[in-house]
């Protein structure tokens, strides 16, 4: 049994405590979360989850299962393969003289990265892209130094009419207690 | 109509038809229980200890199928109920807690008696609440109660500050629940269930595993059709024993590590197992790899987690066991199995496992036979955990539907007098026995208080064998007999039971016990016996932790402690 990663798309009621209760049962059932990223979806009410964890096909499907079981939790797939979207949005703040200002700039345009911020001794490079990209680019960073790097997690989408959201039925009560 | 929150609460509970609360007030639940009185049809209990309620409630729901309801204050009170509320979840017990908390301003200032119950609870419930409005608390309990009911049943709480329950809102107790993450699957599969009568069909050596899913969708008919319409032996899980009567030609015990070594001979021999609402506990399943090697397996279960959790499956069902059963009982075709059950017969004559030595001292065994000959198997029988509750499930006879009450998947000691006490206010015109271990009598002994102020007509066997019975017996097995912290000092339970109001006598000697018996099912209230057994005896069959089914081990002998050698998980 081999362990890969796999990305997981999950539609939650959005009320207090959801996210801990997605965090405890990962804890629980002893799976470390690699990325979890939280935000709305295109439904009121609805938060759209997307986690990044490792391990064997059926261990996630068991704990896609249990995830499923939670109450506030209204869908969850698994949608590790070729036809998901993936990206992630990284900023990176890089130690820069006037000496290699130029050659940082130039290795940010062959990511198609932006730079966002200039220092006298920093720039801080946004890029956006999927995992392999932006870890590339951190590697070829990390030749002039990195002072901070912040990594928002992988939000991912199904290409094409494979939805990963609620396409049978909204549900009817979307009221946040807040 | 405008009512305060503590009233909403109480019409709330009225409208789900709940008849008894058990619980223990406090300053966070005060207004609360200061409405209680003004609803008659609610009647409290005042337990001695939280964790006594958690067990009543599931005693009560254990007992009738209905949801079991307790109520504590904030902070310790709380704390005192998780015990009950794991041993609800981990053994599907349809139960809900409510409970007092700080108001609301307070909430995250570590108040005094604050404490985090829905953090706390969180892993031990199937859903938990923190009440901020009063205008919401109607739908709350309506969720609560469906959730815990409903699918695979559960503990859910409710934690409810101190102004809400004060504050006013307009009062409607809803019709219907609206929760679009929560749509538990009844109808199993169609074309599984074709594909599971056919495996059945195929199958030389088959076996069913029935286990507490049987009794909570009440498929006693459904199970006892199968098992006739194919000829499939029926075998048990500890917490399904009694979902199919014991005197049953098909019945052939139960599994496990204590169970009946002809029960898990035949499914270590088996090439199919038909495994209904039970979920490969490891005490039932033994060493994993080495569970019912030939046998291909059907699933049948309410809960989709539940399946390829611990084994592997041939055909997943996810459905409720009635519904299942019904229509897989429509396709499976007669059969006989003959030879299969002339086999399963042969092993139970040489294997008889459960038999009582013909000896002067008196046995815990020999106590519990005599209970069940006294009671003609017409008792509940609630139990503890420990070996007083594998002689119980192994010594009486079961043959009534739902009627051994155990603490299963968290293995609960100090389950028994509580859980006795609500399955006897639940189910006032049955006989219950509580059987108890000397040990876990004493984590939940102020029971006894609240059963003699209530005349709980709860008769009490407590298996007095001075030992933490089990854990001395692994001791004994597996740490060469260094009995460490299992010894007891105990008190005399009948002067105690008598200081709280509930009359008892001690047992010492075979002759006493029948009469004994007697006397306790003549009294009309409750009533204790303290039966001094002999204090080192082992629980027999034994499947040592880490083997396989088919390792089971029938007879005290050096073959049990040669175990010890290995590494036990």
């Amino acid at each position: 049994m081999v362990s890969t990663k796999h990305t997981l798309v999950s539609m939650v009621a959005d009320r207090p405590g959801v996210l801990n209760r997605m965090a405890s049962l990962f804890r629980r059932r002893g799976f470390n979360i690699e990325s979890i990223a939280v935000g709305h979806s295109e439904l009121p009410g609805i938060s759209r989850m997307t986690i990044v964890v490792a391990g064997t096909a059926a261990m996630v499907e068991q704990v896609r299962k249990q995830v499923e079981k939670l109450v506030d939790v209204i869908k969850v797939s698994d949608v590790t393969g070729e036809g998901t979207i993936t990206r992630e949005l990284a900023l990176i703040k890089v130690r820069a003289t006037s000496a290699n200002r130029s050659e940082i700039m130039q290795t940010v345009d062959i990511f198609r990265a932006n730079i966002v911020d200039v220092s006298a001794d920093s720039v801080t490079v946004e890029v956006t892209g999927d995992e392999q990209k932006i870890t590339s680019l951190y590697r070829l960073l990390r030749g002039f130094g990195i002072k901070e790097i912040a990594r928002t997690g992988v939000i991912a989408m199904t290409r094409g009419n494979v939805s990963s959201s609620l396409t049978e039925e909204k549900p009817a009560r979307a009221k946040s207690d807040k | 109509m405008r009512m305060t929150g503590a009233e909403i609460i109480c019409e709330s509970l009225v409208k789900e038809g709940v008849e008894v609360i058990f619980g223990i007030l406090g300053g966070a639940i005060l207004p609360l229980y200061d409405t209680i009185p003004r609803y008659p049809k609610l009647r409290h209990v005042l337990v001695g200890h939280e964790q006594g309620a958690a067990h009543a409630a599931e005693g009560y729901a254990r007992a009738t199928g209905k949801v079991g309801v307790c109520m504590a204050t904030s902070g310790p009170g709380a704390t005192n109920l998780v015990t009950g509320l794991a041993d609800a979840y981990l053994d599907s017990v349809p139960v809900v807690a409510i409970t007092g908390q700080v108001t609301r301003a307070l909430i995250g200032k570590d108040a005094f008696q604050e404490i985090d119950i829905t953090g706390i609870t969180l892993p031990v419930t199937k859903h938990n609440y923190l009440a901020l409005e009063a205008s919401s608390l109607a739908m709350t309990v309506k969720e609560a109660f469906y959730l815990a009911r409903t699918g695979r049943p559960g503990p859910v709480l409710i934690d409810l500050p101190k102004d809400v329950q004060i504050n006013q809102a307009e009062f409607k107790y809803p019709e219907r629940v609206s929760l679009p993450g929560y749509k538990p699957t009844l109808q199993g599969h169609a074309a599984q269930i074709k594909k599971a009568a056919n495996l059945i069909k195929e199958s030389r050596r088959p076996v069913l595993i029935a286990g507490r899913g049987i009794i909570i969708s009440g498929a006693y008919d459904e199970l006892k059709r199968l098992a006739e319409k194919a000829q499939i032996p029926v075998i048990t899980t500890l917490l399904g024993v009694s979902c199919f009567p014991e005197s049953h030609a098909l019945s052939y015990g139960w599994l496990g590590m204590h169970g009946m070594a002809y029960a898990n001979l035949a499914v270590s021999d088996a090439d199919l197992v038909v495994a209904i609402g039970m979920r490969f506990d490891d005490r039932a399943t033994g060493r994993v790899s080495g569970f019912a090697p030939q046998a291909r397996i059907i699933h049948i279960d309410i809960d989709p987690a539940e399946i390829g959790k611990n084994v592997r499956v041939d055909i997943p069902i996810v459905g409720d066991a009635r519904v299942v059963l019904q229509a897989l009982n429509k396709l499976v075709t007669t059969s006989k199995h003959a030879d299969w059950l002339k086999q399963l017969d042969s092993w139970r004559k040489e294997h008889p496992s459960i038999t009582i030595r013909d000896c002067e001292e008196l046995l815990p065994q020999f106590v519990i036979n005599k209970i069940h000959e006294v009671t003609g198997g017409e008792a509940t029988i609630v139990t503890g955990v420990g070996q007083h509750q594998m002689w119980a499930a192994q010594h009486y006879w079961f043959d009534r539907p739902n009627s051994l009450i155990t603490s299963g998947g968290l293995g609960t000691m100090g389950f028994e007098l509580p859980a006795a006490m609500g399955a006897k206010i639940g189910c006032p015109d049955e006989t219950v026995w509580c059987i108890a271990g000397d040990g876990g009598f004493q984590m939940t002994i102020q029971e006894l208080g609240t059963i003699a102020r209530e005349q709980v007509a709860v008769k009490i066997a407590i298996m007095n064998n001075g030992y933490l019975g089990m854990v001395r017996q692994w001791q004994d097995l597996f740490y060469e007999k260094r009995y460490f912290a299992t010894p007891l000092n105990c008190p005399d339970f009948v002067k105690i039971a008598e200081a709280y109001g509930v009359p008892g006598m001690t047992v010492k000697s075979k002759q006493e016990v029948v009469p004994a018996i007697k006397k306790a099912m003549s009294e009309p209230g409750p009533f204790l016996i303290n039966f001094m057994v002999k204090p080192e005896e082992n629980v027999y069959p034994m499947i040592p932790p880490g083997a396989a089914l088919s390792e089971i081990i029938e007879e005290p002998s050096k073959e049990v402690r040669s175990w010890s050698a290995r590494n036990i998980p």
